[in-house]
Order: C-alpha cells, then sequence, then structure tokens
C-alpha cells in the first residue's frame, strides 16, 4: 500500500493491476473480477509506448478468470473473446488460435473448426504479412483437424471392411480422401518452417505412410530431425527410427538414427533398443559404443531399477569377460564413475532392498558388481550369499564365475 | 455612460461601432473604449452573453455554438460552488464572493470585462472540422508545442497520434478545439496573466470559504473532491450540450490526477495577489480555523484526551500563532508564512504529545504502563489515559481505514459516460471503445459476486469517530492526563523533563521546498505512527506536518537556541 496522497490515472491503474495480480495468485477470482472492472477503463487511454498494453493486459487476465470462476462458462468465454479479437488487429490471429486452443480443451472441436476457418479467411492490409507465421498456425491446425476427421473415417472404413457395405464405403472414402488433401496441403507447409512441429510430423507421415508415399515420408522426417535450421529434438530421431523400422531398413540406418539420440538424451527408453542392435554387431566400434550407450544410461536415476538395462550391461560384460579381449573397454567407462558408482547402485542398503523387491534385477546387479567391484563388495557379496542360501541355481552360477573372472576386477580398478 | 470629450473635435457625441468600440458621431473618430458589461445574470444564465466581442454565432454549422474556456471554467465554478451550498457552506458563497472574485480575475487577466489590448484577437479558429480558408497567419504554433505547454497531463503517445492525425488532414486546418480560444489559451504566458486551470477552481473555491470563513478546510476540501462531493474530475459532463469539447479543450478542462494540497494552496496565494485583495477577514479565536478549534476537531478524531486540549491552547498562546495577524491572510505580503490551517492544528497537537509522552519509543510506553497499573488497582474514579491501549486502537482502526483506502484509489474511475475525443475522426473509435468499456465491466461485474458498490458514502467531517458509549474502552476522550503531569508552583506541568527538536536547524523553505527533511528511519515510530494518523486524517505526506511541527518547536524553544548558538559562536571564538 502506498501513502501517495497524490493520484493520477496511471498509478490508479498500476495499482489496480497489482490488486488483480494479487486476487489471481491467490486463486480469488470474483475479487480479480471485481477489480478488473476497474482496470477495464484503462482501453480509452492510449498506452502504444508500453511493452503491454491494456487490451493485451485485460485479454489475458480475463481469460485466466473466465477458465476459473465457478460462474462462468463456454458461452461467457466466446463472448469475451469476441470482444478481445476487435481490441488489437495486431493480436487477432493470437487471439483466435489461443481461442481454438480452449475450444479443443473444452471438447467444442466443431465450433474449433469453425474458428479455424474463419480466421483463416482473415486478410487485413499489411497485417496479413506481418502476421504470416500466425496464419500458418492457423492452417496447421485446421489441417490436424482435418487429419482428425480423415482418421475418423479411415477408422469406419476399416470397420465396414467386415461387413463390406459398398456404396456407404465410396462416400466414406471420398471424403477421406478430400480429408487427406486438404491436411497434406497444410501440414506440409507448417513443417518448412523451422520449429518444434511433433503433432503435425507425425499426422503427416502417418498420411503419408498409408497412401505409399513412402519417399516423402522419409524426406519429411530426415529434413525434421537432420536440418540444422531446426532446434534439436530427440523426438524427430525418434520418428525417423520407428518409420525406419517399419519400413523394415538395415540395422545400419537403424543405428545412425539412434546415434544422435543418444547424443542428445543419453536416458531416453530407446537406448536398450540400440544398446542390443550395438552388441550384436560384427563391428568393433558400434561394439564399443553400445558399451558406452548402456552405462550412460544407467547414469540416470530412472533406469535405477530397469531390468532390462541391467541385464543388456550384463550381458555385454560378461561377454569382455569371457572373450578376455576389450577389457579397456570396460576399464575406460568404469573410470569415470567408479567414484559414485558404488554409492549411487551397489550399496548394501540398495542389495538388501533388490533382493527383497525384484530378484532378477538383484542378479543382474550382482553380475555387474561383481566385475566391476570384484567378489569382496557389499552387493555381490549380499546378493550372491542370499543367492545361495535361497539355493537358487543361477546365484551359484554367478558365484563360481564372478570368483573365476576376480582377477579382471584387479586389472580393471587398477 | 461615457461622457468624455472627443479627442479630435471635442464634442460628446458618441455611438457604439459592431465592434462594441465607441465612436464620435460627428467625427467619426474612433476610440478604443469599449462599452462596459453589465450583465447581472452572469453566473445563473450559463449562455454567456456579456463577453465584448461582438455578435455571438449561434448553431453555425449545427455543432454547438461557440464558448470561450473562461465560460466553461465559469460554470465549473458554478457547479462547485452549488455544490458547496448543498453541503452547507452560505449562499453568499456562491453568488457574492466566488462571484466577485472571478468578475476581477477576468477583468484583471483581460479575458472581459476589459479594453482588448489592441492586437490580440482571437482568431476565430475552426470547430471540429476542417475549414476551407488559407490560413494566413505566418506561424502557426505546432500542434506539438501547444500539448505540451498544457499543464495537465496527457500521455505523449496519445498527444503524437493526434497531432499526426491532425498534420494528415489538408494543410489549410487550424490546430483546433470545441472552444473558440482553445489554442490561444494554451498559447498564452501564463506567468503574466495567471492562467486557468482545474486546479485552480479549487483555489478559488477555498479563497472564497477562506473569505468566509467557512468551517471547511482545504485538506477536507480536497478529500470531499476525491470523494466525489464536489464536481472536478469530469466536471465537463455538466457542460451544456452546445458547449462542445474537443481537441485542445481536453487538455485544459479533463483532469487525469487527484488534486494536490501544496498545489491548490500555493495557487490560492498568487490568485488573492493578483486579485489585489485586501487582507482577509479576521481569523480570530471563536473562528473554526482557529488552531484551538481545529485541534478540539483533531483531538476528537485522534482520539485522544479531551484535556489535551488545554495544552494546545497553551502551546498556541505562548507561540503567538493564536494571534489574529499571524493567522489573517493578507495577500501579497511575501514576508510571512502563509498559515495552512489545518496542517498547524495536526502539527500543534504532535507537539503536545511530544511534550508530554517524548515520543521517544521508551518514554511514552513506560507512562503507558504506569497508568495501566493505576487502572488495575483503581476502579474508582476515571480512568488513566493509556498511550499502549490508545496506540493499539488507533493503529487497528488507521490500519483498517488505510487498506479500504488504498482499495479505493486502486478501484478510482476516471472516466465517464460522457465521451472524449480529440477530433470528429476519432469520435466513433473512441465510443466504440467506451461501448466495450462499458461491456466488459458488466460482463465482469456479474463475475465479481458482492454488489456493485453503492452511490459514493455521505459526505463526513470526520473519517474515524469513536463513541464513549462503547463499552470496550475504545473511546479515550474522557480520559485522564493525571499520570504524566504534576504541579509546580501551582502551574501543571508535565512529568516528562526532555524534549527532542525535529531539526537543529530549519532549512530555507524558498530554496529546498520544506523546513526539514523527514525520513521514517530517522525518527522513533511513536513519532512516525502519530505523523502518520494526521498524514492519513489530512491526506497529506507526513513530511508538510512534519515541517510544521519543526517551525512551532523553533519557536517554542527559541530562546533556549538561540542562546545555545549564542554560546556555540562564543566557544568558537
Amino acid at each position: 500500500s502506498s501513502h501517495e496522497h497524490k493520484l493520477n490515472f496511471k498509478k490508479s491503474k498500476e495499482a489496480c493491476l497489482s490488486y488483480i495480480q494479487d486476487a489471481m495468485l491467490q486463486k480469488q477470482w470474483k475479487r480479480a473480477a471485481e477489480f478488473l472492472t476497474f482496470y477495464v477503463e484503462s482501453l480509452e487511454k492510449d498506452y502504444s509506448r508500453e511493452p503491454i498494453g491494456p487490451s493485451e493486459m485485460i485479454w489475458r487476465i480475463g481469460t485466466e478468470i473466465l477458465c476459473h470462476h465457478p460462474h462462468s462458462n463456454m458461452k461467457e468465454f466466446n463472448c469475451f473473446i469476441e470482444q478481445m479479437k476487435t481490441l488489437g488487429v495486431k493480436r487477432y490471429l493470437k487471439v483466435c488460435l489461443e481461442h481454438v486452443f480452449h475450444l479443443l480443451c473444452n471438447g467444442q472441436i466443431d465450433e474449433a473448426y469453425q474458428n479455424l476457418s474463419l480466421a483463416e479467411s482473415w486478410r487485413f492490409g499489411e497485417q496479413t504479412a506481418i502476421q504470416d507465421k500466425e496464419m500458418k498456425l492457423i492452417q496447421a491446425y485446421r489441417a490436424l483437424l482435418d487429419y482428425y476427421s480423415w482418421s475418423k473415417q479411415k477408422n469406419i472404413l476399416s470397420e465396414h471392411g467386415k461387413c463390406l457395405d459398398g456404396f456407404a464405403d465410396l462416400s466414406v472414402e471420398q471424403e477421406m480422401h478430400s480429408y487427406f488433401r486438404k491436411a497434406a496441403v497444410n501440414l506440409k507447409e507448417i513443417i518448412k518452417i523451422p520449429g518444434v512441429w511433433d503433432l503435425f510430423v507425425k499426422c503427416y507421415v502417418d498420411l503419408l505412410e498409408f497412401y505409399g508415399d513412402h519417399n516423402e515420408a522419409c524426406q519429411v522426417l530426415n529434413e525434421y530431425a537432420y536440418n540444422s535450421k531446426f532446434p534439436a529434438n530427440p523426438n524427430a530421431h525418434v520418428y525417423l527410427y520407428q518409420f525406419l523400422k517399419r519400413q523394415g531398413e538395415s540395422k545400419k540406418s537403424l543405428i545412425s538414427a539412434l546415434k544422435i539420440l543418444h547424443d542428445i538424451v543419453p536416458s531416453h527408453e530407446l537406448m536398450i533398443d540400440f544398446n542390443t542392435m550395438l552388441q550384436k554387431s560384427k563391428k568393433r566400434k558400434k561394439r564399443r559404443l553400445g558399451l558406452e550407450v548402456i552405462f550412460a544410461a544407467l547414469d540416470y536415476a530412472g533406469w535405477k531399477e530397469n531390468v532390462k538395462a541391467w541385464s543388456c550391461l550384463a550381458r555385454q560384460v560378461k561377454q569382455i569377460v569371457i572373450s578376455e579381449k576389450h577389457l579397456d573397454w570396460i576399464k575406460q567407462e568404469w573410470n569415470s564413475r567408479k567414484d559414485w558408482w558404488p554409492a549411487f547402485h551397489f550399496s548394501r542398503y540398495l542389495a538388501k532392498r533388490n533382493w527383497q523387491e525384484n530378484k532378477s534385477l538383484s542378479y543382474e546387479k550382482a553380475l555387474v558388481a561383481g566385475i566391476l567391484l570384484g567378489k569382496d563388495c557389499k552387493y555381490f557379496k549380499y546378493v550372491s550369499h542370499q543367492g545361495c542360501k535361497a539355493q537358487v541355481k543361477k546365484f551359484r552360477m554367478l558365484k563360481k564365475f564372478v570368483n573365476r573372472h576376480n582377477p579382471v576386477y584387479l586389472r580393471i580398478s587398477g | 455612460d461615457f461622457n468624455e470629450r472627443c479627442a479630435q473635435c471635442s464634442e460628446v457625441n458618441w455611438g457604439l461601432t459592431d465592434g462594441g468600440r465607441y465612436y464620435c458621431k460627428s467625427c467619426h473618430n474612433v476610440t478604443e473604449r469599449t462599452r462596459e458589461v453589465v450583465n447581472t445574470d452572469f453566473i445563473t444564465n450559463s449562455r454567456i452573453q456579456t463577453i465584448s466581442k461582438g455578435s455571438r454565432k449561434q448553431e453555425k454549422t449545427g455543432i454547438g455554438c461557440e464558448w470561450y474556456v473562461c465560460e466553461g471554467f465559469q460554470l465549473v465554478l458554478k457547479k462547485q460552488a452549488e455544490a458547496l451550498e448543498a453541503l452547507g457552506v452560505c449562499p453568499q458563497m456562491k453568488d457574492e464572493v466566488l462571484y466577485s472574485f472571478w468578475r476581477c480575475y477576468l477583468q484583471k487577466s483581460k479575458q472581459a470585462y476589459c479594453n482588448r489590448p489592441a492586437g490580440e484577437t482571437v482568431k476565430a479558429l475552426s470547430v471540429c472540422e476542417s475549414s476551407t480558408d488559407v490560413d494566413s497567419e505566418p506561424e502557426r504554433p505546432s500542434l506539438l508545442h501547444l500539448l505540451s505547454l498544457s499543464e495537465s497531463e496527457g500521455d505523449l503517445q496519445t498527444d503524437c497520434s493526434f497531432a499526426s492525425s491532425m498534420s494528415k488532414l489538408s494543410e489549410s486546418t487550424s490546430v483546433y478545439s470545441g472552444s473558440v480560444d482553445g489554442s490561444l489559451y494554451l498559447m498564452k504566458n501564463q506567468k503574466e496573466k495567471l492562467r486557468m486551470t482545474m486546479p485552480m477552481t479549487l483555489s478559488f473555491c477555498y479563497m472564497a470559504l477562506l473569505w468566509l470563513r467557512e468551517p471547511i478546510t482545504l485538506s477536507e476540501l480536497l478529500r470531499f473532491v476525491v470523494e466525489g462531493h464536489i464536481p472536478y474530475l469530469n466536471v465537463f459532463q455538466h457542460f451544456p450540450e452546445k458547449m462542445k469539447l474537443c481537441g485542445l479543450d481536453l487538455k485544459i478542462f479533463c483532469v487525469e490526477s487527484w488534486p494536490v494540497y501544496e498545489e491548490v494552496h500555493n495557487k490560492m496565494l498568487e490568485l488573492a495577489a493578483f486579485l489585489d485583495l485586501p487582507r482577509f477577514p479576521d481569523i480570530t479565536d471563536s473562528c473554526f480555523l482557529h488552531p484551538d478549534m481545529l485541534c478540539i476537531k483533531y483531538l476528537m478524531e485522534a482520539n485522544l484526551p479531551d484535556e489535551l486540549h488545554n495544552w494546545t491552547c497553551r502551546v498556541v498562546k505562548k507561540i503567538g500563532i493564536g494571534e489574529v495577524d499571524f493567522l489573517t491572510l493578507v495577500p501579497g505580503n511575501k514576508s510571512t508564512r502563509k498559515v495552512k490551517y489545518d496542517i498547524l492544528a495536526a502539527a500543534v497537537i504532535v507537539v503536545v504529545l511530544k511534550l508530554l509522552f517524548l515520543l521517544d519509543d521508551r518514554y511514552e510506553w513506560l507512562l503507558s504502563d504506569f497508568a495501566e497499573e493505576r487502572n488495575k488497582n483503581n476502579e474508582e474514579g476515571g480512568l488513566y489515559f493509556e498511550f499502549k491501549k490508545w496506540y493499539e486502537v488507533v493503529k487497528h482502526s488507521l490500519d483498517v481505514e488505510q487498506k479500504k483506502l488504498d482499495e479505493e484509489r486502486a478501484k478510482y474511475l476516471w472516466r465517464c459516460e460522457k465521451p472524449l475525443f480529440y477530433s470528429v475522426k476519432n469520435k466513433s473509435k473512441v465510443l466504440k471503445r467506451r461501448q466495450m468499456v462499458v461491456n466488459l465491466q458488466n460482463q465482469f461485474g456479474k463475475l465479481s459476486g458482492s454488489v456493485r458498490r453503492a452511490e459514493k458514502p455521505n459526505p463526513s467531517s470526520f473519517q474515524l469517530s469513536w463513541s464513549e458509549e462503547n463499552t470496550d474502552g475504545s473511546c479515550f476522550h474522557g480520559h485522564s492526563l493525571k499520570g504524566i503531569l504534576q504541579e509546580k508552583c501551582g502551574l501543571l506541568t508535565a512529568m516528562n523533563p526532555d524534549y527532542w527538536l525535529g531539526t537543529v536547524k530549519l532549512c530555507n523553505e524558498k530554496l529546498c521546498g520544506h523546513l526539514a527533511h523527514y525520513r521514517e528511519v530517522d525518527f522513533p515510530q511513536s513519532y512516525h505512527f502519530v505523523l502518520s494518523l494526521f498524514s492519513f486524517l489530512l491526506r497529506i505526506q507526513p513530511s508538510y506536518i512534519h515541517d510544521e511541527v519543526c517551525m512551532i518547536e523553533h519557536k517554542l524553544f527559541n530562546k533556549k537556541l538561540y542562546k545555545k548558538l549564542k554560546y556555540n559562536t562564543v566557544l568558537r571564538k
């Protein structure tokens, strides 16, 4: 509160705004609405020098209030937004777009589509060119809705496939194709612009694949993943990988698709597939990479209890130990980890817990611990002891294996 | 009538030209003398016919009549006077005093009732539409320049957009306003003629109130303005339909800030001097504005014991601020410091509190503890005043009221139904915006839950009130000061032997605007609390009250200070 006894329009509205913001932060929607009624007369004064003017404030604040207020409904909201659209020509398409999002979130797909179509037909002198990006977005979302319509028709068709209803199918099919055309055109346009367009890319690729245009699909996905103008996006690589897999492409191309994903997101769930492919490779470099990949994945807390991951690591480590070749690989990987992995993965507490909760997990981990830390390490000792006590055969085998290869540990840790 | 002999032919045979000037019918010599206007329904008739400018063109383009800026202000003053009358001010204020002051002002500033100086013609600048006449003025003042001259607030962007929108119109369009002389008004050299502004209307009102010694202080007047009891904000709503307001008029008549005490007061003094007013009617000790009287009011409002009044009177008497000559305004006399009655009275109370309670964040609480003890053990007899209890009660109410005031500030509505537009061109845009504002107010008003604010509360002289009937003991008027007083040589004095000065040396007010410099952190919190209490009541910054307190202290302890200074200079030698 200010004990200033001077007051002018600007200060008064600033104070009003801070009351609104306080109320909103405390979720007091009625109070926020009340103060907003006193703020709106700011519209009658020109603020074009400020970065954010009252019209934008009112749009954003009003939207928030109408979203959360108990007595608000979609009708009120729509009425409000229509007014906001007339407030600022420079923001027109943005307001339209956000309105559409809101409609979609409330399940009003048809209204959303109408609004998108209406916005698409908007023209306003030089503003049309200035708001080109927003326009592309509007067209893209309309295309997205077309895609969903296409998808619906497609499902209808595949349902009917069982009933063999000829005539109905034809019209459905035609509709389906027309949705395809409408969707494809605009989806193609938006993904040309550097950006993150996961949803649009997926849908577009889906369409292309359905109609058999695999070349285009491949090109699109490659662009999306490898064009440096686009922001680094792990998903792009995932989509490419999945597509290549669907197409039955060679291991070589699959591996190259996942390589960058490993660089960007070493903890990605596809790292297991990646490691599996790499381990089986005939090329030494690839196998080396595989080891690096699986170690890197297990650096992350989310993987601590992932049996598959541990079994991949265990398998590869076991294989290396048995072959007695490339122990230096393990040494290299272990070098940067030996200070913290023991506490992170192989504490006595974890040994107990893993044994109690997941015997397979404890088996795989024990194997790795035994190789990396030797037979006397806490984890291995506890688990193998428990395992042998429980007379589980594989634990006895494990114990023998580790004991036999104990010198390896010495070489690694040295 | 005009009886002088003609300078050329010595005849006394006068007629009037169309321009209202006297001319000799014998030799056709035209003089500079204009006919004095004697229309007594100056104020009551809003269609002013007395400006000696020639015939008035009515309804020329269907857009409205010609009107001059001073007519607008006249209307404003009329409305304000009527409102004051409704508040209980005597009717003479409007009909006699204010009207006389205004007429005098018009005369002195040569806007009416006088010879118009030769050469100063008001070019009949076009009224809200472009004229096709070729502009013959050699130097058209830049529109932006005019806009910047105005004292009223406006955002630069609006001004620029207005200016640029204007320049897009045809070359021949002059700067315009709804009033005839709007642009000229803004161009005039303010210093010479004390150009009229909206805050000055309040200066006029206050001057009239002071002349009549009405029981309204300036702080009260300004509070009533802010609370909407006296027209100020959007007063142009009351202009008749025919008086179209647009363009530069907005700069003159539209207010976007609350009136400031210092500004209104200073302008009032300037005005009184400008009008060559004589000494104002005496402020005697039976006047409301006399510190003895105002102290009663403020003591009541501050919930302080009535007994304190003896002390305020003693201080007032001792330093001579109750003298008629000290209190009465003599315009133009630059040597005496001008009295701000409300601030003075509040400061006297503060000084008394310092005298009795010291207010050093320690002593007053000690005294309070003694009083509390005494009150606990003695049920009979009146209660002794406990500073602590008083502080708690008053602080609580003050916080509540301050919070309300802060919310009121945030909820203040500046615009009204009557739309304002710079030009016909943006009229439709303005109207659309207004409609949208109203729609949004309705929509979110419904979501507000509570009923929209009722009509403005009734004007009240007291912002805080305390009733002795309350059994919760929250009223301190009747409490006794016995616990903090002692008798010495038959006189009651304070037990507190000490006093601290707000400032050792008074500053030169003319140079730095203040007598002393107040920063909250430099002073005890009790002192700050007391200042903030009166700051709230008077709606002025605590520093102004602090100034008055220091002034009073220096008068009160003058001898001691003087001795000390002398002593210091002796030492230095």
